[in-house]
């Protein structure tokens, strides 16, 4: 497949081979006239972990919708795998979107429903509306429903109401449902945005884990540069719609996030980069609480 | 020298509606004078007021004595009409108001089905029911099937618009949340809309069916039949002891009604 190269900054990866989802000069424009995206084009095989950072507005949010189509591109191809999803419309949409797992960023589980009905709704696109209806879902829908449960940490909580549980309980449900898919790509928008920062690692973590046990790859939009760093393994950078970095995570220099994000005094940054053990971070609340 | 300077500021609220105050003092006197002019226009017959205390009195007179008994058969058969008609015409218009709520939601429905459902809205909350229950008496006849077809419809503008706006404020993240797991539309409204909405279709029915049973009682008295027909006729024949107690009857079916709704509503939540 021929392909622009975005920049002279393109990674590539030799150590990831088969090709799961490939972007091809997506542009996205706005009925506003907002222009959203600018001819971004980048792949992403199998297994590999995204972080797409870039400042408020830059377009992380109408790039992941525009892969599932809950935004429509304006212009420009989007494969994934063998299908063309930017060709998709009405049934044939709908078997796409099943493939494609989704994490959102206050979480959007059905608040009144039941946390095992929230994940088994991850098999809508699967199952006949009547089945749905009825909530008669086959068994080995409800099994895999129990040990994605189990997986996430959330074993005996099934038949409580999902507003019954707290934000990082919320976020592991989320992550159920959308594994619960079974999906071939994980799409995740700011999935820590309204999580504490230990909560926030936590499910970052949980997120990095389960994609290397079912090489899955995600793309994962999050603002938070410090856990892009620690929990992707390759960082693409967004600024006003286009790619401006695409790059390992320890290619980030203060030169990068500049480009990114504007003039800032990068130091701190840079230093929590240098604490990469996931502890380090909390041992002076530790320190505290034993003095 | 710097303090005085910050201290000789003064701030004044700006003015409100309007900037300019020739336009205030326009529309405050031009509605003043209209006001006093309206007023002076009201001719009071204060010898038909004094007539119409004595009359009053003697209504408070029959209420404080009501009379269940003597018309008690005619009593009981309006009240079961009435109930009849208030639970029939309430199912139905929940059963019919739901489609067309979901047809006139933004969120859910294709621009075309929006607008024939805001149109049939619109039609049904144009009409006082009164208005109807004169209509469809005059189409089918005295009695409570005209008064049925009246309250099913003024139900179905008062449900559907109500829904329709609650479909709209639903929270859009769940919708698109189901939407991107690949569900269908009638997944999505199942999954995504039905529990968000449900505590307020189900107040809402039961506000209805308490509004359905005191408009019940008023367009008896156009002839659609029900507890209304009674009180009229009570009325009509200088009952008044009668009339009391049919209003008794429903006050009380009010009450009942009031609070089981609101019992109702809590446990739904």
């Amino acid at each position: 497949m021929l392909r622009d190269v975005v920049s002279p900054l393109t990674y590539h990866y030799q150590t990831w081979q088969q090709t799961v989802l490939e972007l091809e000069a997506l542009s996205k424009t706005y009925k506003t006239g907002d222009q959203a995206l600018t001819n971004v084009s980048f792949s992403v095989p199998a297994g590999q972990v995204v972080g797409l950072i870039g400042p408020s507005g830059a377009g992380k949010s109408s790039l992941i919708r525009c892969i599932n189509r809950l935004v429509e591109p304006s212009s420009g191809r989007i494969y994934l795998g063998e299908t063309e999803l930017t060709k998709l419309s009405g049934r044939a949409l709908r078997q796409a979107r099943r493939r494609i797992g989704m994490i959102f960023q206050e979480y959007a589980l059905v608040e009144r429903l039941t946390v095992m009905e929230n994940v088994l709704s991850g098999r809508l696109g699967y199952v006949s509306g009547w089945r749905s209806f009825l909530r008669r879902y086959p068994k080995t829908d409800i099994d895999q429903a129990f040990s994605l449960l189990e997986r996430v940490g959330l074993g005996d909580h099934y038949n409580k109401r999902a507003d019954e549980l707290s934000g990082g309980q919320r976020q592991r449900v989320g992550i159920a449902r959308a594994l619960e898919q079974n999906p071939e790509l994980l799409l995740a928008d700011e999935p820590t945005a309204s999580l504490d920062p230990k909560t926030s690692r936590q499910i970052m973590r949980l997120i990095q884990s389960v994609c290397r046990e079912m090489n899955l790859p995600a793309i994962i939009n999050i603002h938070d540069v410090v856990l892009a760093q620690n929990f992707a393994d390759r960082i693409i950078g967004l600024q006003a719609g286009e790619v401006v970095f695409d790059g390992p995570p320890s290619a980030l220099t203060h030169d990068v996030l500049t480009r990114i994000y504007g003039a800032e005094d990068w130091g701190q940054v840079q230093q929590n980069n240098e604490s990469q053990d996931d502890e380090a971070l909390f041992s002076n609340a530790k320190v505290l609480e034993r003095s | 020298m710097t303090s005085e300077v910050t201290s000789s500021r003064t701030w004044k609220r700006p003015p409100v509606l309007l900037k300019d105050p020739r336009w205030r003092w326009t529309i405050l006197l031009g509605s003043s004078v209209y006001l006093i002019l309206a007023i002076s226009s009201v001719e009071v017959d204060w010898f038909r007021v004094y007539e119409g205390l004595e009359r009053g009195w003697r209504f408070i007179q029959g209420f404080l004595t009501p009379d269940f008994s003597s018309r008690w058969r005619d009593i009981q058969a309006g009240l079961i009409e009435s109930l009849t008609m208030t639970l029939t015409s309430t199912v139905a218009g929940v059963l019919v108001s739901v489609p067309i709520g979901i047809g006139a939601a933004r969120n859910l429905a294709p621009a075309p089905v929006y607008m024939l459902c805001r149109g049939i809205i619109t039609v049904s909350r144009s009409f006082q029911e009164i208005i109807i229950a004169i209509l469809l008496v005059a189409m089918f006849g005295f009695g409570p099937f005209a008064g049925f077809l009246t309250l099913t419809f003024a139900s179905i503008g008062f449900l559907s618009k109500l829904l329709a706006e609650d479909i709209e404020d639903c929270d859009s993240a769940q919708i698109e949340a189901i939407r991107a797991t690949g569900a269908g539309w009638w997944q999505v409204v199942n999954y995504a809309v039905q529990p968000q909405v449900m505590p307020r279709l189900i107040g809402l029915s039961l506000y209805r069916l308490d509004i359905n049973f005191r408009e019940s009682s008023v367009i008896g008295i156009v002839g659609a039949g029900g507890v209304g027909a009674t009180l009229n006729t009570a009325i009509d024949r200088y009952e008044y002891d009668s009339a009391g107690a049919v209003l008794i009857i429903i006050i009380a079916i009010v009450l009942v009604v009031e609070y089981s709704s609101s019992y109702i509503r809590r446990w739904v939540q």
